[in-house]
């Protein structure tokens, strides 16, 4: 039995406000209305049976500049999946200095895909994050 | 100490503009920079949605800024960081730090990148009382993605900017309340895939054409009162409503930071609160250049970053003394619909040297098929068929070159919008 279902497309800025007629048994999207572009059947579709989305948030940092450090999932990940990594990666706690795309947690919340560092993360001992200052020694 | 291109703040505007610098072999680039690190805001948007336009990849905030960063320091820009500048005049700056005390800069060329700042409440005139808890969206995005605080554990957010929508979801992911999100405009203020992303995946409730009328709480915030509004933003007598909360976000707009610019003698425009400033980002005083947040409130750190390169680039041949003055400049002028348009002002010379990018915003949203037309002397140089215009979302437009002639013969270069009849 097909249903109707409203959602907001956020394939572009546009934000298309689409009217879906869509068969859950074989999880297909049969009419749309509203869509600016063809690109909403895809989305429409992938929100309607598997719906992903990227995860950022922050893990703790031993000896680090900052006590936190930017996190992200490497790719998209179901939505089921967020609370479940969200509640791993608040037990994760890494060591400074961290570099920008480091591995920062395994295949997060069993969905193979692995969190990454978003940023370096000098240690404290370092006296200034950036390398360059004026004037220069001597 | 001198250097050939001096850089007033280090975020993605003045990044950009001291890498363009310096592959323009300028000698010697200096980025100053307020805060203990450069990247501006943008360490603590931690969010993905960055750098689709100039990296074709989808990066978090903090990634964007480290590309950039490392990309600096390997052409050889310097930086001082913890560094407040306090004066500029046309070749110098006066700054202060706690290790050099006070600095006597002199620069070939000056770039402005200060970038802007939130509206606070005190803008905004709200009334009750003046409890801990009431914070501007940043200062809290700052707290919960740097610093590792939470403010409070239950939230109410006046705004749905971007930033707002988004703490709205970061507080989620940190096991905090957020009871509601308030918008004064009959229409969220961000783009709706935030809406969808932070708001609806979390069933946040927004509600629109309504603010906070009352802050309650004599230490701490304790409630916030909300009321719906008319069409003039009047809230509706009755309709008020009693919102236990602990703590009050306010997400309600940016405004460029230019006491510096002001103090130079720079003239502002009054619609964008920026300085004034021509196709290559010179502002009225010659050999002052402005770009990003600073000049106006850009959607998108792309085009941040594109404006900061050309004002970098222009600076150096400003320094290096590769670069022609204009002999007279035509006004550009907001025409129906349109709040305001970078830049002001146009070099018809411009145009012999290539096309020119004309950013906008509009003043009401027709969300129905529009047409953006350009004239001048009385003469369409450009029409430009749109699906809808929103004043979130700015418009760019590319002037070709053929327009050359007109525009150097005109006065002005009008430009309107209009809907499409039929």
């Amino acid at each position: 039995m097909a249903e109707r279902r409203r959602l907001i497309c956020i394939t572009c800025p546009m934000g298309c406000q689409l009217d879906v007629l869509f068969d859950p048994e074989s999880g297909r999207v049969l009419e749309i209305e509203g869509h600016g572009c063809k690109r909403a059947w895809a989305y429409a579709e992938k929100e309607l049976t598997h719906p992903t989305r990227m995860v950022t948030t922050t893990v703790r940092v031993r000896g680090g500049v900052w006590p936190l450090v930017p996190v992200h999932t490497a790719e998209l990940i179901p939505k089921s999946a967020i609370f479940p990594l969200l509640r791993e990666l608040r037990r994760v706690e890494v060591q400074a200095p961290v570099r920008c795309g480091q591995v920062i947690l395994v295949s997060g919340a069993g969905t193979g895909v692995d969190v990454l560092a978003s940023r370096d993360l000098p240690t404290t001992d370092v006296e200034e994050p950036a390398p360059a200052i004026y004037p220069p020694a001597g | 100490m001198r250097c050939d291109v001096a850089v007033i703040g280090g975020g993605p505007a003045g990044l950009a503009a001291a890498i363009a610098a310096q592959e323009r072999d300028a000698r010697r680039v200096l980025v100053i920079e307020r805060a203990e690190e450069l990247g501006g805001i943008l360490p603590q948007c931690i969010h993905n949605g960055f750098g689709v336009e100039v990296f074709g990849e989808d990066l978090t905030g903090p990634t964007y800024a480290q590309r950039y960063m490392d990309r600096a320091f390997e052409l050889g820009v310097e930086a001082l960081l913890d560094t407040m500048v306090l004066e500029i005049s046309p070749g110098r700056i006066t700054a202060t730090n706690a290790r050099h005390g006070i600095l006597e800069i002199e620069a070939g060329a000056i770039v402005l990148a200060m970038g802007c700042r939130e509206r606070p409440r005190g803008a905004l005139a709200i009334p009750g009382t003046r409890p801990a808890g009431v914070y501007t969206a940043g200062t809290a995005q700052r707290l919960v993605n740097i610093e590792g605080v939470m403010p409070g554990e239950r939230f109410v957010i006046l705004g749905s900017g971007d930033i707002g929508m988004i703490m709205a979801r970061r507080l989620t992911f940190e096991g905090a309340a957020v009871e509601r999100v308030l918008e004064i405009q009959p229409f969220i203020s961000g783009l709706m895939r935030n809406y969808v992303q932070c708001l609806q995946d979390f069933d946040i409730p927004l509600q629109r054409s309504h603010t906070v009328v009352d802050i309650r709480g004599d230490r701490r915030v304790e409630a916030v009162v909300s009321a719906e509004v008319d069409p003039d933003w009047h809230p509706i007598p009755g309709t008020e409503e009693v919102i236990p909360c602990d703590t009050l976000l306010l997400s309600v707009g940016l405004i460029p930071e230019n006491e510096l610019s002001r103090q130079a003698g720079v003239e502002l425009d009054e619609a964008t609160g920026g300085p004034v400033v021509d196709e290559r980002f010179q502002t009225s005083v010659p050999g002052i250049f402005a770009a990003g947040n600073v000049v106006h409130v850009y959607d998108l750190v792309d085009d941040v970053s594109h404006a900061g390169e050309r004002a970098g680039a222009s600076a150096a041949e400003f320094a290096l003394e590769r670069r022609e003055e204009p002999a007279r400049k035509v006004r550009l002028r907001a025409g129906e619909n349109i709040r305001y348009i970078v830049p002001q002002v146009l070099d018809p010379e411009g145009l012999r040297r290539g096309e020119q990018r004309l950013q906008m915003r509009v003043r009401r949203p027709i969300e129905a098929p529009v047409v953006l037309r350009v004239e001048a002397g009385g003469e369409t140089l450009l029409r430009r068929r749109l699906r809808y215009v929103r004043p979130g979302e700015m418009v760019s437009l590319t002037l070709p070159e053929r327009t050359y002639s007109q525009v150097r013969d005109a006065d002005e270069v009008g430009v309107s919008v209009e809907e499409r009849g039929g």
